[in-house]
């Protein structure tokens, strides 16, 4: 990334004040006090066969949890967090909880409309509890060894639950750390403290699981290798691409236009950064798409210093994939909203910099979108592209045998690829929703999938 | 500076017992009117009355450190509340210095003095004269304090032994011409044994309720009930919200019994908003007595109290509250006089309901599984009652969180009025 925006001020070369560039870093939603938990847990309403339960993708038995909040047995609490969902504690802070929980929440009826604040109690059970022993117990070692190909939420959920189970687990992780989306794509101030680390030694602290890093699936490893000197695989791969603009002077591989580069970039960079200040600043910054990535994109260069923040989308603010909870946080921090407008030409400078983009306007016609050629041209010192990721393909290549759908892996109900013995889960399989709580979920569910046919094979042999 | 508004058609002001006062809430012998301090302070704040805090003979007790305890419930609301403190601490003299001077400076307030001294009629003959001397305007014999005092004979000792009631009565008829009020302790098992007693020993009215012997919880750390003193702890009297049902139909009990007939009754029992107070005047109440609120609250709830009231009153077109004095006596009776015809049953307003399921797992797990649930085509849910199955028990619209999302229903069965001693399923309908 830093070949691409070397040119640019860093963010202390133009903001003097240390203490304000990091305020906007630090906690967006700051935890609850106890006072505060124990009021908001008194809000619940312990509904039967309760509507959260059912928005949750983990299955958390929220009403129980919240109830064990209310009476103040706190390890209660985050022990039926955590024995659906081993990675509660960044889902309480990562999940849009307006779309899932929250929006299920009976309390949101007209008389009320105000939810229960499931994820700010959860985050609440999870950062307040305190074993005198590690509550979960790894059961006699199988004698199995299953390979766990990433270690994002849907590898690392796995690990855990073949661990649980006695199986031997190794972790196969491409960058240096663990964590997937939650070390490298949260926005900062989603995810503090290191706080995905944390979470991560707790979850380790199972045993069974080694982790190896620097192992990516195409380069250095590969499948066949894996199934060889492991008893089942699971591949947690996520979202290794970014969806490209499709426009001339776009980054080819190997060529950087400098000034334009995908946010995925520029979120990992922020998010590992010991010094904001050192920072490449966009003073003038242009994001486009209309996801949570793209909203986390624009606050975060806001937050940094930037004087111009524009967020361009070409449908309706209707149609953005970011929440409304999302766009109000954008709104909030400034950023400009700008819909029905696509990327036309990337406008370049004498030196062959990013000056600008030119786009066009679109409408509807006939419902499909098409553009209306009037254009419109926005100065900016970068363009962060966040038009989505996907799935890839480089990272299987040689596994040819492993059916795709929609781009991505296909898999039957209890997570089994078209190849016997591998398993995925998370955001590179067909019905993935890029959701941390649903990959944490799949690893789960994947994980008892192979423990039952570990323990058929078993049994048949 | 508030504007002027226009007065209320309504006139608050009574005469219990021959006690006047501007309006029917006073506060109950307490530490809230153990001295002129506090006792001023609640009449410039516009409490009717005081009832002082128990009067007894020198030397004055003696308190312990630490002294309350509180039942809460989970967002620390007091739903009850728990003292170990006894009768006045402070020399008699002063006590009667005090009245005095407050009953002069505030003579339309209605300042009742309570005693507590020992079981002999010499020490009620001796006191009585001095209280008279203040100019207050009625004693309230204090038999119903449940802790401390009884182990020295006094308090709930004598207010639990019919005979005692009637002949301290008695003696404070004799020797007194102040309006006698008994105040009895709802720790026996028959409220109407005492009031009766009050009555031939010739009360002009009764209080009640006195507090209830109670240990509100236990720190299970040190494993020491509440209240602590030093590591030790001891039963306490218990009041607040949470004793409000039992103050109310102990207050029934004597309002309807013939024995008792024409006994004006004082309310005590957790009060803490104008609709308590109508309550307990709508079953036989002729004035309240107020303290725990006013201990979390301070003195000023007196003005919703007043206000409240009065507006409710001018609404059902009362003009004073004799008017709502026992309104709802005749309608509380005996189980086997209620209707055995009587059929209710619950509905479900379903604009109203926001699906919580409350309901349904209340009836489904614990009654009459008159509840069905049922799943719309978008995937939401639907609880409906089962007519045929509801027995018109009320769980579910208690349980409901929404206010009057579950209405009961009264059906009509097109059959008459039926008791249970006409019933022909009762076994014993002859002998009845």
């Amino acid at each position: 990334m830093n070949d691409s925006l070397k040119h640019l001020p860093q963010v202390g070369d133009v903001i003097a004040e240390r203490e304000k560039v990091e305020a906007g870093f630090r906690d967006l939603h700051p935890p609850l006090t106890q006072r505060q938990a124990i009021i908001e847990s008194q809000r619940c309403l312990y509904c039967h066969d309760a509507p959260c339960i059912e928005a949750c993708p983990s299955d958390i038995d929220i009403p129980r949890f919240i109830r064990e909040i209310s009476e103040d047995n706190i390890n209660g609490a985050a022990q039926t967090i955590l024995e659906e969902n081993i990675l509660g504690g960044s889902c309480a802070r990562v999940c849009p909880t307006e779309i899932l929980c929250e929006q299920h929440c009976v309390r949101n009826h007209h008389a009320e409309c105000q939810p229960v604040l499931i994820g700010r109690l959860q985050r609440y059970a999870i950062d307040h509890m305190h074993f005198a022993q590690h509550p979960f117990v790894r059961s006699a070692d199988s004698g199995r060894h299953v390979a766990v190909v990433g270690a994002g939420p849907a590898g690392l959920s796995c690990a855990h639950r073949l661990a649980t189970h006695g199986h031997r687990v190794t972790l196969y992780e491409a960058r240096h750390k663990p964590g997937g989306l939650n070390e490298y794509g949260i926005a900062r101030y989603k995810l503090v403290d290191d706080y995905a680390q944390k979470e991560i030694d707790f979850l380790l602290a199972i045993g069974g699981i080694e982790i190896r890093y620097g192992q990516r699936l195409g380069d250095n490893l590969d499948l066949d290798t894996l199934e060889r000197h492991h008893d089942a695989v699971f591949l947690g791969l996520g979202l290794g691409d970014n969806r490209r603009l499709g426009l001339d002077d776009e980054n080819a591989p190997g060529v950087a236009t400098p000034g334009l580069l995908p946010a995925t970039d520029y979120i990992r960079e922020l998010r590992q950064s010991d010094d904001l200040l050192q920072l490449p600043l966009a003073r003038r910054c242009v994001v486009i798409g209309a996801g949570n990535t793209a909203v986390d994109m624009a606050v975060q260069m806001a937050r940094l210093g930037a004087e111009a923040v524009t967020l361009v989308y070409r449908r309706g603010v209707e149609a953005m994939a970011a929440t409304a909870h999302e766009q109000e946080i954008a709104r909030a921090n400034g950023v400009r909203i700008l819909t029905w407008a696509r990327p036309e030409q990337v406008l370049l400078d004498h030196t062959g910099r990013l000056a600008g983009m030119r786009f066009e306007r679109t409408e509807l016609r006939d419902g499909n979108l098409a553009g209306t050629g009037e254009t419109f041209e926005i100065g900016a010192d970068a363009v962060f592209s966040a038009i989505g990721q996907c799935f890839d393909d480089h990272s299987l290549a040689e596994a040819g045998e492993l059916a795709r759908e929609l781009g991505r892996i296909r898999v039957d109900g209890h997570f089994r690829t078209t190849r016997q013995g591998v398993y995925a889960g998370g955001d590179c399989i067909a019905p993935g929703e890029d959701l941390t709580v649903q990959a944490v979920q799949h690893g789960k569910l994947a994980a008892e999938a192979i423990h039952q046919d570990l323990m058929a094979q078993q049994e048949v042999a | 500076m508030k504007a002027p508004t226009r007065q209320l058609d309504v006139d608050l002001a009574i005469e219990f017992a021959g006690i006047r006062s501007p309006n029917p809430f006073w506060l109950a012998s307490a530490p809230p009117t153990d001295k002129a301090y506090n006792v001023e302070r609640a009449f410039a704040a516009g409490w009717g009355g005081v009832v002082w805090k128990t009067l007894g003979e020198d030397p004055p007790a003696v308190n312990v450190s630490s002294r309350y305890s509180a039942h809460f419930g989970h967002n620390r609301d007091v739903l009850g509340f728990n003292n170990i403190e006894l009768i006045t601490d402070r020399p008699l003299e002063t006590n009667l210095r005090e009245i005095s001077e407050v009953k002069q400076r505030w003579p339309d307030r209605a300042l009742i003095v309570s005693l507590m001294v020992p079981c002999v009629e010499e020490s009620w003959r001796a006191i009585l004269p001095r209280v008279e001397a203040t100019g207050a305007d009625g004693i309230e014999l204090n038999l119903g304090c449940p802790h401390g005092m009884p182990e020295r004979g006094m308090g709930a000792a004598v207010g639990q032994n019919p005979d005692l009631i009637e002949q301290v009565t008695r003696w404070c008829k004799t020797h007194s011409r102040l309006p006698v009020i008994v105040k009895l302790t709802p720790n026996i098992t028959d409220i109407r044994a005492a009031s009766r007693a009050a009555k031939l020993g010739g009360a002009d009215a009764v209080s009640l309720i006195n507090t209830v012997n109670s240990i509100t919880s236990v720190d299970l750390d040190r494993m020491i009930a509440r209240p602590i003193v030093g590591h030790q702890s001891t039963h306490g009297g218990y009041c607040g919200a949470a004793v409000k049902p039992i103050a109310l139909n102990m207050v029934a009990e004597i309002a309807r019994d013939p024995q008792s007939a024409g006994l004006p009754i004082c309310g005590i029992g957790g009060i803490s908003s104008w609709q308590d107070a109508a309550e307990f005047v709508a079953l036989g109440a002729g004035a309240v007595q107020v303290c725990t609120a006013a201990m979390l609250h301070g003195f000023r709830i007196v003005e919703e109290l007043q206000d409240g009231l009065a507006r409710w009153m001018v609404s059902k077109g009362y003009r004073r509250l004799a008017d709502v004095t026992g309104r709802a006596v005749d309608n509380t009776t005996d189980w086997k006089h209620l209707d055995m015809n009587f059929q209710t049953i619950a509905h479900i307003d379903q604009q109203q309901c926001i699906q919580c399921g409350r309901c349904y797992i209340a009836c489904e797990d614990t009654s009459h599984q008159s509840i069905a649930k049922l799943a719309e085509e978008d995937g939401t849910r639907r609880y409906e009652i089962i007519e045929a199955a509801c027995v018109g028990c009320n769980l579910c619209q208690i349980t409901c969180p929404v206010e009057g999302c579950i209405s009961m229903v009264p059906q009509s069965t097109g059959k008459p009025f039926m008791s249970w001693d006409e019933d022909p399923r009762n076994p014993f309908r002859e002998l009845a």
